[in-house]
Protein backbone atom coordinates (compact mmCIF):
# COMPACT_ATOMS: atom_id res chain seq x y z
CA UNK A 1 0.00 0.00 0.00
CA UNK A 2 1.55 3.24 0.75
CA UNK A 3 5.01 2.04 1.88
CA UNK A 4 5.49 1.11 -1.96
CA UNK A 5 4.65 4.84 -2.36
CA UNK A 6 6.58 6.61 0.20
CA UNK A 7 9.76 4.65 -0.82
CA UNK A 8 9.91 7.09 -4.20
CA UNK A 9 8.50 9.98 -2.21
CA UNK A 10 10.10 13.01 -4.33
CA UNK A 11 12.64 14.44 -2.84
CA UNK A 12 13.00 18.32 -2.11
CA UNK A 13 16.78 18.47 -1.99
CA UNK A 14 18.58 15.57 -3.71
CA UNK A 15 20.77 14.69 -1.47
CA UNK A 16 22.23 11.35 -0.71
CA UNK A 17 19.99 8.92 1.88
CA UNK A 18 20.93 9.61 5.18
CA UNK A 19 18.63 7.77 7.60
CA UNK A 20 16.32 4.64 6.24
CA UNK A 21 13.81 3.15 8.08
CA UNK A 22 12.41 0.10 7.40
CA UNK A 23 9.86 -2.06 9.60
CA UNK A 24 10.42 -0.68 12.75
CA UNK A 25 8.77 -2.20 15.17
CA UNK A 26 9.36 -1.06 19.13
CA UNK A 27 7.65 -1.99 22.34
CA UNK A 28 7.52 -0.15 25.95
CA UNK A 29 7.66 -3.46 28.29
CA UNK A 30 4.96 -5.59 27.03
CA UNK A 31 2.93 -3.11 25.10
CA UNK A 32 3.85 -3.01 21.11
CA UNK A 33 4.09 0.98 20.13
CA UNK A 34 5.60 1.05 16.35
CA UNK A 35 3.95 -1.67 13.86
CA UNK A 36 6.30 -1.39 11.19
CA UNK A 37 7.27 2.56 10.30
CA UNK A 38 8.85 2.66 6.84
CA UNK A 39 10.61 6.43 6.47
CA UNK A 40 14.05 7.99 4.77
CA UNK A 41 15.51 11.18 4.88
CA UNK A 42 17.88 12.69 2.73
CA UNK A 43 20.84 15.03 3.56
CA UNK A 44 20.01 18.42 3.49
CA UNK A 45 16.28 18.04 4.50
CA UNK A 46 13.77 19.11 6.75
CA UNK A 47 11.34 16.00 7.31
CA UNK A 48 8.66 16.16 9.28
CA UNK A 49 6.80 13.46 11.47
CA UNK A 50 3.06 14.58 12.04
CA UNK A 51 0.19 13.05 13.87
CA UNK A 52 -1.68 12.67 16.78
CA UNK A 53 -0.80 12.29 20.10
CA UNK A 54 0.09 8.67 20.52
CA UNK A 55 0.92 7.96 16.80
CA UNK A 56 4.17 6.67 17.81
CA UNK A 57 5.68 10.16 16.79
CA UNK A 58 8.29 10.49 19.95
CA UNK A 59 8.79 6.41 19.89
CA UNK A 60 9.88 6.85 16.64
CA UNK A 61 12.93 9.15 17.20
CA UNK A 62 13.48 7.57 20.32
CA UNK A 63 14.11 3.96 18.40
CA UNK A 64 16.54 5.72 16.29
CA UNK A 65 18.16 7.34 19.11
CA UNK A 66 18.44 3.59 20.60
CA UNK A 67 16.29 4.81 23.84
CA UNK A 68 13.52 2.32 23.25
CA UNK A 69 15.12 -0.71 24.52
CA UNK A 70 13.23 -3.37 22.67
CA UNK A 71 12.83 -2.69 18.86
CA UNK A 72 13.34 -4.63 15.67
CA UNK A 73 13.64 -4.09 11.94
CA UNK A 74 16.02 -1.66 10.32
CA UNK A 75 17.46 1.67 10.74
CA UNK A 76 20.77 2.42 8.38
CA UNK A 77 22.12 5.98 9.05
CA UNK A 78 24.74 6.82 6.95
CA UNK A 79 24.29 3.14 4.97
CA UNK A 80 25.47 1.89 8.40
CA UNK A 81 22.93 -0.73 10.10
CA UNK A 82 22.02 1.15 14.04
CA UNK A 83 19.28 -1.07 15.14
CA UNK A 84 21.12 -2.80 17.56
CA UNK A 85 23.66 -0.41 18.40
CA UNK A 86 23.70 1.19 22.00
CA UNK A 87 22.53 5.16 22.30
CA UNK A 88 25.83 6.74 23.15
CA UNK A 89 27.07 4.75 19.68
CA UNK A 90 24.63 5.82 18.03
CA UNK A 91 25.06 9.04 19.36
CA UNK A 92 28.67 9.21 18.50
CA UNK A 93 27.97 8.52 15.08
CA UNK A 94 26.81 11.56 14.76
CA UNK A 95 22.77 11.81 15.43
CA UNK A 96 21.78 14.71 18.06
CA UNK A 97 18.18 14.32 19.83
CA UNK A 98 16.30 17.28 21.23
CA UNK A 99 14.10 15.64 23.66
CA UNK A 100 10.27 16.94 23.94
CA UNK A 101 10.62 17.75 27.83
CA UNK A 102 13.24 19.56 26.58
CA UNK A 103 16.05 17.54 29.15
CA UNK A 104 17.40 20.83 30.69
CA UNK A 105 19.85 19.73 34.03
CA UNK A 106 18.36 21.47 36.84
CA UNK A 107 22.01 20.37 38.60
CA UNK A 108 23.94 21.98 35.84
CA UNK A 109 23.71 25.72 35.71
CA UNK A 110 23.31 26.99 31.32
CA UNK A 111 26.93 26.90 30.77
CA UNK A 112 27.09 23.47 31.82
CA UNK A 113 24.31 21.94 30.38
CA UNK A 114 25.38 24.10 27.10
CA UNK A 115 29.16 22.31 27.35
CA UNK A 116 27.47 18.49 28.55
CA UNK A 117 26.98 16.66 25.08
CA UNK A 118 30.99 15.65 23.95
CA UNK A 119 31.84 16.44 20.75
CA UNK A 120 31.17 14.12 18.14
CA UNK A 121 32.93 15.00 15.45
CA UNK A 122 34.90 18.78 13.94
CA UNK A 123 32.17 20.96 12.10
CA UNK A 124 30.02 21.59 15.25
CA UNK A 125 29.07 25.46 16.09
CA UNK A 126 31.44 27.66 18.12
CA UNK A 127 29.91 29.56 21.33
CA UNK A 128 30.05 32.89 19.06
CA UNK A 129 28.27 31.23 16.81
CA UNK A 130 25.56 29.78 19.31
CA UNK A 131 25.47 32.97 20.69
CA UNK A 132 24.43 34.70 17.54
CA UNK A 133 21.94 32.42 16.68
CA UNK A 134 20.09 32.73 20.63
CA UNK A 135 21.96 35.73 22.06
CA UNK A 136 19.32 35.48 25.19
CA UNK A 137 21.68 32.45 26.46
CA UNK A 138 24.61 34.73 26.81
CA UNK A 139 23.03 36.68 29.38
CA UNK A 140 22.12 33.61 31.55
CA UNK A 141 25.21 31.61 31.78
CA UNK A 142 25.26 31.61 34.89
CA UNK A 143 21.69 30.75 35.96
CA UNK A 144 20.28 27.01 36.92
CA UNK A 145 19.06 25.50 33.80
CA UNK A 146 15.70 24.88 34.89
CA UNK A 147 15.12 28.75 35.63
CA UNK A 148 15.37 29.77 32.50
CA UNK A 149 11.93 30.34 30.78
CA UNK A 150 10.36 27.95 28.48
CA UNK A 151 11.69 29.29 25.47
CA UNK A 152 15.06 29.69 26.67
CA UNK A 153 15.16 26.12 27.52
CA UNK A 154 14.54 24.94 24.36
CA UNK A 155 16.75 27.65 22.44
CA UNK A 156 19.29 26.13 24.97
CA UNK A 157 18.11 22.42 24.63
CA UNK A 158 18.86 23.38 20.64
CA UNK A 159 21.81 25.00 20.74
CA UNK A 160 23.49 22.37 23.38
CA UNK A 161 23.41 19.73 20.46
CA UNK A 162 24.97 21.99 17.91
CA UNK A 163 28.05 22.34 19.38
CA UNK A 164 28.53 18.71 19.07
CA UNK A 165 29.36 17.85 15.53
CA UNK A 166 26.29 16.18 14.82
CA UNK A 167 24.68 17.12 11.18
CA UNK A 168 21.48 15.27 11.74
CA UNK A 169 19.73 16.72 14.17
CA UNK A 170 16.29 15.15 15.79
CA UNK A 171 14.12 17.52 17.43
CA UNK A 172 10.77 16.72 19.10
CA UNK A 173 8.13 18.91 19.00
CA UNK A 174 10.19 22.08 19.43
CA UNK A 175 7.49 24.95 19.66
CA UNK A 176 5.16 22.50 22.10
CA UNK A 177 3.94 25.31 24.81
CA UNK A 178 6.11 28.27 23.80
CA UNK A 179 4.77 32.02 22.46
CA UNK A 180 4.12 32.78 19.10
CA UNK A 181 7.08 35.14 18.92
CA UNK A 182 9.44 32.67 19.87
CA UNK A 183 7.53 29.35 17.92
CA UNK A 184 8.79 32.07 14.95
CA UNK A 185 12.01 32.36 16.58
CA UNK A 186 12.74 28.71 16.60
CA UNK A 187 11.39 28.48 12.62
CA UNK A 188 14.26 31.16 11.37
CA UNK A 189 16.96 29.02 13.62
CA UNK A 190 15.75 25.58 11.78
CA UNK A 191 15.63 27.49 8.24
CA UNK A 192 19.10 28.94 8.87
CA UNK A 193 20.28 25.60 10.09
CA UNK A 194 18.78 24.19 6.88
CA UNK A 195 20.41 26.72 4.88
CA UNK A 196 23.56 25.77 6.49
CA UNK A 197 23.49 21.57 5.50
CA UNK A 198 21.92 20.29 8.61
CA UNK A 199 19.35 18.02 8.12
CA UNK A 200 16.65 17.83 10.03
CA UNK A 201 13.98 15.35 11.55
CA UNK A 202 11.13 17.01 13.04
CA UNK A 203 7.99 15.99 14.85
CA UNK A 204 5.36 17.94 15.32
CA UNK A 205 1.40 18.25 16.48
CA UNK A 206 1.62 22.19 15.01
CA UNK A 207 1.42 21.72 11.48
CA UNK A 208 1.28 25.32 10.30
CA UNK A 209 4.54 25.55 12.00
CA UNK A 210 6.31 22.33 10.10
CA UNK A 211 4.54 23.71 7.48
CA UNK A 212 6.75 27.05 7.26
CA UNK A 213 10.02 24.32 7.66
CA UNK A 214 9.57 21.32 5.97
CA UNK A 215 10.43 19.35 2.81
CA UNK A 216 8.45 16.60 3.02
CA UNK A 217 6.00 15.19 5.61
CA UNK A 218 5.17 11.62 6.58
CA UNK A 219 2.31 10.71 8.72
CA UNK A 220 2.01 8.39 11.64
CA UNK A 221 -0.82 6.54 12.89
CA UNK A 222 -1.40 3.49 15.04
CA UNK A 223 2.07 3.34 15.01
CA UNK A 224 2.71 2.90 11.37
CA UNK A 225 3.80 5.38 8.39
CA UNK A 226 0.14 5.83 6.27
CA UNK A 227 1.10 8.47 3.96
CA UNK A 228 3.87 11.15 2.68
CA UNK A 229 3.85 13.72 0.02
CA UNK A 230 6.53 16.66 -0.08
CA UNK A 231 6.04 20.24 1.02
CA UNK A 232 4.78 21.19 -2.82
CA UNK A 233 1.85 18.63 -2.51
CA UNK A 234 1.13 20.25 0.43
CA UNK A 235 -2.30 22.04 -1.04
CA UNK A 236 -3.00 18.78 -2.95
CA UNK A 237 -3.41 16.96 0.21
CA UNK A 238 -4.83 19.58 3.00
CA UNK A 239 -8.03 17.90 3.07
CA UNK A 240 -6.23 14.57 3.58
CA UNK A 241 -4.02 16.02 6.43
CA UNK A 242 -7.30 17.51 8.18
CA UNK A 243 -8.71 14.04 8.41
CA UNK A 244 -5.60 12.43 9.46
CA UNK A 245 -4.99 15.16 12.57
CA UNK A 246 -8.57 16.14 13.37
CA UNK A 247 -7.90 19.28 12.94
CA UNK B 1 39.99 22.35 79.52
CA UNK B 2 42.46 19.74 78.39
CA UNK B 3 39.49 17.43 78.30
CA UNK B 4 36.77 18.94 76.47
CA UNK B 5 40.02 19.77 73.66
CA UNK B 6 40.80 15.79 73.64
CA UNK B 7 37.26 14.97 73.01
CA UNK B 8 36.55 17.77 70.24
CA UNK B 9 39.84 16.30 68.43
CA UNK B 10 38.36 12.78 69.09
CA UNK B 11 34.95 14.18 67.33
CA UNK B 12 36.98 15.45 64.52
CA UNK B 13 38.56 12.25 63.67
CA UNK B 14 35.63 10.51 63.72
CA UNK B 15 34.14 13.20 61.48
CA UNK B 16 36.92 12.53 59.22
CA UNK B 17 35.52 9.10 58.59
CA UNK B 18 32.01 9.77 59.19
CA UNK B 19 32.79 12.42 56.04
CA UNK B 20 34.38 10.17 54.03
CA UNK B 21 32.35 7.56 53.93
CA UNK B 22 29.14 9.47 53.66
CA UNK B 23 30.57 11.27 51.06
CA UNK B 24 31.11 7.92 49.06
CA UNK B 25 27.33 6.77 49.94
CA UNK B 26 26.06 10.18 48.78
CA UNK B 27 27.62 9.95 45.46
CA UNK B 28 27.07 6.11 45.08
CA UNK B 29 23.43 6.26 46.12
CA UNK B 30 23.22 9.45 43.58
CA UNK B 31 24.61 7.53 40.48
CA UNK B 32 23.42 4.08 40.93
CA UNK B 33 20.13 4.73 43.42
CA UNK B 34 21.64 1.68 45.70
CA UNK B 35 22.17 2.20 49.53
CA UNK B 36 25.54 0.60 49.78
CA UNK B 37 25.53 -1.75 52.57
CA UNK B 38 29.11 -3.09 52.05
CA UNK B 39 30.78 0.34 52.52
CA UNK B 40 31.83 -0.60 56.21
CA UNK B 41 33.30 -4.10 54.45
CA UNK B 42 35.32 -1.84 51.91
CA UNK B 43 36.63 0.83 54.47
CA UNK B 44 37.32 -2.56 56.51
CA UNK B 45 39.68 -3.75 53.37
CA UNK B 46 40.77 -0.57 52.82
CA UNK B 47 42.53 -0.92 56.09
CA UNK B 48 44.06 -4.65 55.36
CA UNK B 49 45.36 -3.64 52.25
CA UNK B 50 47.76 -1.40 54.01
CA UNK B 51 48.32 -3.91 56.78
CA UNK B 52 49.05 -6.59 54.12
CA UNK B 53 51.27 -4.14 51.82
CA UNK B 54 53.33 -3.22 54.64
CA UNK B 55 53.39 -6.62 56.42
CA UNK B 56 53.66 -8.90 53.13
CA UNK B 57 55.32 -6.55 50.70
CA UNK B 58 56.97 -4.21 52.95
CA UNK B 59 55.43 -1.27 51.64
CA UNK B 60 55.10 1.58 53.79
CA UNK B 61 51.66 3.72 54.58
CA UNK B 62 52.12 6.59 51.76
CA UNK B 63 52.09 4.47 48.97
CA UNK B 64 49.35 2.24 50.73
CA UNK B 65 47.23 5.69 50.69
CA UNK B 66 46.91 5.36 47.18
CA UNK B 67 47.00 1.36 46.27
CA UNK B 68 44.66 0.88 48.78
CA UNK B 69 42.05 2.84 47.25
CA UNK B 70 42.83 1.72 44.19
CA UNK B 71 42.88 -2.14 45.04
CA UNK B 72 39.44 -1.63 46.92
CA UNK B 73 38.46 0.34 44.15
CA UNK B 74 38.46 -2.26 41.24
CA UNK B 75 37.10 -4.79 43.81
CA UNK B 76 34.00 -2.33 44.23
CA UNK B 77 33.98 -2.45 40.07
CA UNK B 78 34.05 -5.95 39.74
CA UNK B 79 31.13 -6.05 42.16
CA UNK B 80 29.56 -3.50 40.41
CA UNK B 81 29.72 -5.20 37.08
CA UNK B 82 29.02 -8.26 38.05
CA UNK B 83 26.30 -8.21 40.48
CA UNK B 84 24.61 -4.53 41.30
CA UNK B 85 24.14 -3.40 37.69
CA UNK B 86 21.16 -6.34 37.08
CA UNK B 87 19.73 -3.86 39.81
CA UNK B 88 19.00 -0.89 37.91
CA UNK B 89 15.38 0.18 37.86
CA UNK B 90 14.43 -2.48 40.96
CA UNK B 91 13.85 -1.35 44.41
CA UNK B 92 16.26 -0.05 46.87
CA UNK B 93 15.72 -3.17 48.67
CA UNK B 94 17.29 -5.39 46.34
CA UNK B 95 20.54 -3.38 46.72
CA UNK B 96 20.06 -3.08 50.11
CA UNK B 97 19.92 -7.08 50.46
CA UNK B 98 22.86 -7.90 47.82
CA UNK B 99 25.53 -5.18 49.60
CA UNK B 100 24.18 -6.82 52.92
CA UNK B 101 25.08 -9.95 51.91
CA UNK B 102 28.62 -8.76 50.25
CA UNK B 103 29.13 -7.23 53.18
CA UNK B 104 28.20 -10.68 55.16
CA UNK B 105 30.35 -12.34 53.09
CA UNK B 106 33.65 -10.27 53.22
CA UNK B 107 33.97 -9.61 56.90
CA UNK B 108 33.11 -13.40 57.27
CA UNK B 109 35.94 -14.67 54.99
CA UNK B 110 38.55 -11.45 57.28
CA UNK B 111 37.23 -13.03 60.15
CA UNK B 112 38.00 -16.22 59.34
CA UNK B 113 41.42 -15.73 58.83
CA UNK B 114 42.12 -12.97 61.42
CA UNK B 115 39.75 -13.59 64.16
CA UNK B 116 37.58 -10.32 66.16
CA UNK B 117 40.97 -8.79 67.59
CA UNK B 118 43.05 -6.16 66.42
CA UNK B 119 46.47 -6.12 64.17
CA UNK B 120 48.98 -3.75 64.56
CA UNK B 121 49.65 -0.92 62.48
CA UNK B 122 52.03 1.41 63.05
CA UNK B 123 52.25 5.41 62.96
CA UNK B 124 54.76 6.14 59.79
CA UNK B 125 57.99 7.53 61.46
CA UNK B 126 57.18 11.15 59.77
CA UNK B 127 53.62 11.37 61.75
CA UNK B 128 54.93 10.11 64.95
CA UNK B 129 55.36 12.50 68.16
CA UNK B 130 53.20 15.49 68.95
CA UNK B 131 53.38 19.01 69.43
CA UNK B 132 51.67 21.98 71.99
CA UNK B 133 49.53 23.92 71.15
CA UNK B 134 49.57 25.61 74.37
CA UNK B 135 45.90 24.72 75.09
CA UNK B 136 46.27 21.15 74.29
CA UNK B 137 48.52 18.41 73.38
CA UNK B 138 48.04 17.31 69.81
CA UNK B 139 49.26 14.02 68.13
CA UNK B 140 50.22 14.33 64.97
CA UNK B 141 49.27 11.81 63.16
CA UNK B 142 45.41 12.85 64.30
CA UNK B 143 46.22 16.35 63.24
CA UNK B 144 47.22 14.73 59.86
CA UNK B 145 44.23 12.62 59.56
CA UNK B 146 41.33 15.28 60.17
CA UNK B 147 43.47 17.81 57.50
CA UNK B 148 43.88 15.32 55.08
CA UNK B 149 40.33 14.17 55.14
CA UNK B 150 39.57 17.19 54.72
CA UNK B 151 41.37 18.02 51.68
CA UNK B 152 40.21 14.80 49.80
CA UNK B 153 36.42 15.75 50.44
CA UNK B 154 36.92 19.33 49.30
CA UNK B 155 38.55 17.67 46.41
CA UNK B 156 35.65 15.25 45.68
CA UNK B 157 33.27 18.49 46.29
CA UNK B 158 35.18 20.62 43.67
CA UNK B 159 35.72 17.05 41.02
CA UNK B 160 31.67 16.26 41.49
CA UNK B 161 30.47 20.57 41.18
CA UNK B 162 33.20 22.21 38.92
CA UNK B 163 34.45 20.14 36.50
CA UNK B 164 33.52 19.31 33.62
CA UNK B 165 33.30 14.99 34.75
CA UNK B 166 31.16 16.16 37.57
CA UNK B 167 28.70 17.75 35.30
CA UNK B 168 28.45 14.27 33.60
CA UNK B 169 27.71 12.65 37.05
CA UNK B 170 25.53 15.58 37.65
CA UNK B 171 23.39 14.73 34.81
CA UNK B 172 23.18 11.40 34.77
CA UNK B 173 21.83 11.23 38.09
CA UNK B 174 19.56 13.33 37.07
CA UNK B 175 18.50 11.59 33.40
CA UNK B 176 20.94 9.04 32.20
CA UNK B 177 19.19 8.24 29.70
CA UNK B 178 19.38 11.51 27.70
CA UNK B 179 22.88 11.72 28.76
CA UNK B 180 23.93 8.31 26.88
CA UNK B 181 21.39 10.18 24.42
CA UNK B 182 24.48 12.95 23.93
CA UNK B 183 26.93 9.99 23.15
CA UNK B 184 28.43 9.14 27.04
CA UNK B 185 29.32 6.12 28.02
CA UNK B 186 26.94 5.91 30.99
CA UNK B 187 27.46 2.47 32.54
CA UNK B 188 31.08 2.73 32.15
CA UNK B 189 30.37 5.92 34.28
CA UNK B 190 28.38 4.28 36.30
CA UNK B 191 30.95 1.65 37.35
CA UNK B 192 33.72 4.08 37.79
CA UNK B 193 31.33 6.09 40.23
CA UNK B 194 30.94 2.92 42.25
CA UNK B 195 34.85 2.64 42.47
CA UNK B 196 35.22 6.45 43.39
CA UNK B 197 32.84 6.03 46.20
CA UNK B 198 34.59 2.87 47.53
CA UNK B 199 37.66 4.25 46.76
CA UNK B 200 37.05 6.88 49.51
CA UNK B 201 36.10 4.67 51.99
CA UNK B 202 39.12 2.14 51.51
CA UNK B 203 41.32 5.51 51.98
CA UNK B 204 39.23 5.85 55.11
CA UNK B 205 39.95 2.38 56.36
CA UNK B 206 44.08 3.31 55.66
CA UNK B 207 43.59 6.86 57.70
CA UNK B 208 42.65 4.94 60.86
CA UNK B 209 44.60 1.81 60.32
CA UNK B 210 47.04 3.63 62.87
CA UNK B 211 44.13 5.14 65.01
CA UNK B 212 41.63 2.04 65.56
CA UNK B 213 43.98 -0.58 64.56
CA UNK B 214 43.27 -3.27 61.54
CA UNK B 215 40.04 -5.41 62.96
CA UNK B 216 37.62 -7.65 60.57
CA UNK B 217 34.64 -5.85 62.18
CA UNK B 218 36.03 -2.37 62.43
CA UNK B 219 33.55 -1.69 59.55
CA UNK B 220 30.68 -3.23 60.37
CA UNK B 221 31.02 -1.17 63.86
CA UNK B 222 31.31 2.29 62.38
CA UNK B 223 28.67 1.95 59.54
CA UNK B 224 25.25 1.89 61.60
CA UNK B 225 26.77 5.62 62.57
CA UNK B 226 27.88 6.46 58.97
CA UNK B 227 24.13 5.76 58.06
CA UNK B 228 22.88 7.57 60.38
CA UNK B 229 24.59 10.74 59.59
CA UNK B 230 23.31 9.71 55.95
CA UNK B 231 19.90 9.92 56.96
CA UNK B 232 20.67 13.26 59.06
CA UNK B 233 22.52 14.87 56.23
CA UNK B 234 20.34 13.54 53.26
CA UNK B 235 21.30 11.69 50.58
CA UNK B 236 21.41 14.48 47.92
CA UNK B 237 23.62 16.68 48.69
CA UNK B 238 27.21 16.56 48.43
CA UNK B 239 28.51 19.10 50.77
CA UNK B 240 25.92 18.13 52.80
CA UNK B 241 27.34 14.65 53.83
CA UNK B 242 30.49 16.54 54.14
CA UNK B 243 29.41 18.85 56.69
CA UNK B 244 26.43 16.47 58.41
CA UNK B 245 29.92 14.09 58.54
CA UNK B 246 32.46 16.61 60.14
CA UNK B 247 29.70 18.40 62.82
CA UNK B 248 28.30 14.87 63.98
CA UNK B 249 31.68 14.04 64.68
CA UNK B 250 31.90 17.09 66.71
CA UNK B 251 28.79 16.40 68.45
CA UNK B 252 29.66 12.86 69.46
CA UNK B 253 32.93 14.70 70.98
CA UNK B 254 31.04 17.40 72.90
CA UNK B 255 28.53 14.67 74.27
CA UNK B 256 31.56 12.57 75.89
CA UNK B 257 32.33 15.65 77.51
CA UNK B 258 29.52 16.71 78.81
CA UNK B 259 27.45 13.76 79.43
CA UNK B 260 29.29 10.79 77.98
CA UNK B 261 26.27 8.26 79.09
CA UNK B 262 24.28 9.77 75.66
CA UNK B 263 28.03 9.76 73.57
CA UNK B 264 26.65 6.76 71.99
CA UNK B 265 23.25 7.39 70.98
CA UNK B 266 23.25 10.56 70.51
CA UNK B 267 23.43 10.44 66.68
CA UNK B 268 20.60 8.29 66.76
CA UNK B 269 18.61 10.69 69.33
CA UNK B 270 19.58 13.43 66.51
CA UNK B 271 18.43 11.23 63.77
CA UNK B 272 15.03 10.59 65.00
CA UNK B 273 14.61 14.44 65.63
CA UNK B 274 15.62 15.13 62.19
CA UNK B 275 13.21 12.09 60.56
CA UNK B 276 10.27 13.74 62.68
CA UNK B 277 10.55 17.32 61.41
CA UNK B 278 12.35 16.67 57.96
CA UNK B 279 12.27 13.00 56.43
CA UNK B 280 14.48 14.03 53.67
CA UNK B 281 16.94 14.54 55.86
CA UNK B 282 18.97 18.30 56.28
CA UNK B 283 20.20 18.70 52.97
CA UNK B 284 18.06 16.50 50.66
CA UNK B 285 16.10 16.40 48.02
CA UNK B 286 12.30 14.29 48.20
CA UNK B 287 13.36 10.58 46.64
Amino acid sequence: MAEAKLAEAPAAAAGAEVLAVKDLQAWYGESHILHGINFNVRAGEVVTLLGRNGAGKTTTLKSVMGIIGKRSGSIRFDNQEIIRASSDRIARKGIAFCPEERGIFSSLDVKENLMLPPVVRSGGLSLEQIFTLFPNLKERLSSQGTKLSGGEQQMLAIARILRTGARFLMLDEPTEGLAPVIIQQIGHTIARLKSEGFTILLVEQNFRFASTVADRYYIVEHGKVIDGFSNSELSANMDKLHTYLGV
Amino acid sequence: MQALYAQLLVGLINGSFYALLSLGLAVIFGMLNIINFAHGALYMMGAFVAYFLLNLGGINYWWALIIAPVVVGVFGMILERTMLQWLAGLDHLYGLLLTFGIALIVQGVFQNYFGSSGLPYSIPDQLKGGMNLGFMFLPIYRGWVVIFSLVVCIATWFLIEKTQLGAYLRAATENPTLVRAFGINVPRMITLTYGLGVGLAALAGVLSAPINQVRPLMGADLIIVVFAVVVIGGMGSIMGSIITGFALGVIEGLTKYFYPEASNTVVFVLMVLVLLVKPTGLTGRAA
